[in-house]
């Protein structure tokens, strides 16, 4: 089997294109068009003032800010999916838990901003309840609360999947070993579990965090203007002050910062959950 | 109940959601520093047994007794007991020393005195050197040397081995067996040993359990179960042997090939149905006039140390002979045995009624 593809592969290239085709064109122009604009003013004079411009302390503010929101949504969204990841691979119909789980992401994701604008609106349920209960009604919207809130929300499918992966995957017959050397459930969790399913919580982080870094229709709708990111900076250069120069250089930066997370949370090749001799 | 007693099974069934009844009402006493080997077929329920044993299930019913204590509520991390797992399950993400001092560490001993006894576990299974190793990077045999450190340097009262060597090629299977037995010795511990190889059972055991569909069928010495199989099953599961309906005639008189031989066994009663084996290597080939039946040789097998003879006697039933020396297929040829190869097996005699017919006749041979 494995000699064969690596014969189709090396003597017929051809099966090769499409693959090419579409790197070349959805991943290697785009960048490289990005770049190119980066390099002129809004008049369309060649320059590096944009760059001179982003380490100015506007936008190292901006970056920072974003890299914090970053942080936070990543860090909540692994609390969260953690454990339900781990309670997942307990349960007797796991896929079907996972699948009701994950089916939300599939929902496109304004109509769930909107959802939520409803929800948390000052006379949305969220405010009801809280009135029912003899309080008086909040801005919830518009608020940092609101924006991690809903962006967890969105997120957590992405974090539990990963990690429900690897968590599964894991041999039984190692937890038993554990056991059997004189470990606590806990002892077990914190010196093998744990270690043998680091593959997917560092998967979980990239995939929370790297777009978390760009969100913008969520910081849009959820945190007004409250919240600026990276990805509302990108959005206001191109759509409002028709800046691309700008815009382009943000989004080389944030290109930047996605190839150096995935650099740190990358698997270093092999597993190492235990089944793979 | 002596005081020498370190593992007890009181009635213990097992059973499994979808899978129904996997140990059937299972008592049993195993003695302190004795190696000891659960023979049986695929899914009879050894595993589980030692399951059991470590603490990774709980029976449905029944007790279980470590060094006299009802154990059936202790977790896994709070018995004596220390496990070779069937796929050896070293921890992928330690290397070897770090799995050899797993238990230790949990246990919080200081860094020297790990050091001294993680050492001192790999020398013992012949792996110094290899601390730094990763697990990957070690062969089928030398992780099963490392799975037995990890389990020894707890110094557990008693260690389970899951067809430890089953991964194993022959050579090197062959060899393991001399260590592990000669380790059990050297460490003076309990081995609850699983092999569904009936060869590694009888070369390594002092007493052997054979089990079949979640029984113990019997229980005995190598010798004991080799010689005095209780029924069909363990004959057959025991080494190679020829088995054919026969008639008790009355003590020590049994009719089988349409003849009366003599033979050692009594207690049943006159003319019970049973069964009689005898092993090939028991069977002799011979002139007709000499032989006590005569049978047509079907087909021979060079085997290396042997020849495998099957023949067929004029009432159809099936001996197979083992023999150094060739025969002709087709020919005639007597068979001689000794009215010692004979063995005599009650129909459906349960092990206690087996045990109890030899003890108030005392057969031959048969000591306990
Ligand atoms: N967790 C479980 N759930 C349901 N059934 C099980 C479970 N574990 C074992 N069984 C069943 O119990 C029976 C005995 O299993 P066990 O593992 O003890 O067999 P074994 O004698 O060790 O076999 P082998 O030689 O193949 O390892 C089998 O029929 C098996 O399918
Ligand atoms: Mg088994």
């Amino acid at each position: 089997m494995e000699r064969q593809a690596m014969k189709s592969n090396s003597t017929n290239p051809f099966y090769l294109v499409p693959y090419y085709l579409w790197i070349i064109l959805f991943v290697i122009t785009p960048i490289a068009l990005v770049t190119y604009f980066s390099f002129f003013d809004i008049s369309g004079n060649l320059t590096l003032d944009n760059y001179r411009n982003f380490f100015s302390s506007v936008y190292l503010r901006l970056t920072l800010s974003s890299f914090w929101y970053a942080f936070l949504i990543t860090l909540i969204s692994l609390l969260v999916a953690y454990p339900t990841a781990y309670w997942l691979t307990k349960t007797k119909h796991k896929n079907l838990w996972l699948l009701l789980i994950i089916i939300p992401s599939w929902i496109n994701l304004l109509l769930k901003a909107y959802a939520f604008i409803g929800i948390f609106g000052l006379y949305g349920p969220a405010n009801n309840l809280l009135a029912s209960i003899g309080s008086e009604r909040l801005q919830i919207l518009f608020t940092d609360f609101s924006f991690i809130f809903v962006s967890v929300y969105i997120f957590i499918p992405f974090m539990v999947l990963p990690i429900f992966n690897s968590l599964d995957r894991i041999n039984p017959a190692l937890i038993d070993a554990s056991r059997d050397l004189g470990a606590s459930s806990w002892t077990t969790f914190t010196r093998v579990i744990f270690p043998l399913a680091i593959n997917g919580v560092k998967a979980g982080i990239q995939v929370v965090f790297i777009p978390a870094l760009s969100l913008f229709v969520i910081t849009r709708l959820i945190a007004g203007n409250k919240v600026i990111t990276l990805g509302t900076a990108i959005e206001q250069q191109f759509l409002v002050t028709q800046n691309w120069g700008m815009g382009s250089t943000i989004a080389v930066f944030l290109i930047l910062f996605m190839i150096i997370i995935m650099m740190i949370t990358g698997e270093k090749g092999g597993t190492l959950n235990g089944k793979v001799k | 109940m002596s005081g020498n007693s370190i593992i007890r099974f009181e009635n213990v069934t097992q059973k499994y959601e979808g899978a129904g009844t996997v140990l059937n009402n299972v008592s049993f006493e195993l003695q302190r520093s004795k190696f000891y080997t659960l023979l049986g077929p695929s899914g009879c329920g050894k595993t589980t047994i030692l399951r059991l044993i470590a603490g990774f299930i709980k029976p449905t019913m029944g007790d279980i007794y470590i060094e006299g204590e009802i154990v059936n509520d202790f977790p896994a991390n709070e018995r004596q007991v220390n496990t070779v797992f069937q796929d050896y399950a070293l921890f992928p993400h330690l290397n070897v020393f770090e799995n050899v001092a797993f238990g230790l560490r949990i246990k919080k001993l200081k860094g020297a005195e790990i050091e001294l006894r993680v050492m001192e576990a790999l020398d013992f299974v012949n792996l110094p050197g290899y601390e730094k190793r990763k697990i990957d990077e070690m062969s089928g045999g030398q992780r099963q040397r490392v799975a037995i450190a990890r389990a020894i340097v707890n110094d557990p009262e008693v260690i389970l081995l899951d067809e430890p060597l089953s991964a194993l090629d022959l050579k090197l299977r062959t060899e393991m067996q001399y260590e592990l037995r000669d380790l059990q010795q050297r460490l003076g511990k309990t081995f609850i040993f699983v092999t569904h190889d009936q060869e590694e059972a009888l070369a390594m055991s002092d007493e052997i359990f054979v089990m079949q569909a979640g029984e113990i069928q019997q229980s005995g010495t190598p010798m004991d179960i080799y010689d005095e199989p209780i029924n069909r099953f363990v004959a057959d599961f025991i080494g190679e042997s020829n088995i054919v309906d026969a008639l008790m005639i009355d003590d020590y008189r049994v009719r089988f090939a349409n003849q009366e031989f003599e033979c050692v066994d009594k207690g049943f009663n006159k003319n019970e149905k049973v069964e009689i084996v005898i092993r090939p290597e028991d069977l002799h080939i011979t002139r007709i006039d000499r032989g006590q039946i005569t049978v047509t040789v079907n087909s021979q097998l060079f085997r290396g140390v042997h020849f495998e003879i099957s023949t067929v006697d004029e009432v159809g039933n099936e001996w197979l002979v083992h023999s150094t020396k060739k025969v002709e297929v087709g020919s005639r040829v007597g068979l001689d045995f000794e009215a010692e190869a004979i063995h005599v097996m009650g129909l459906n005699e349960s092990e206690e009624a087996f045990d109890a017919r030899l003890e108030a006749y005392g057969a031959a041979g048969y000591e306990k």
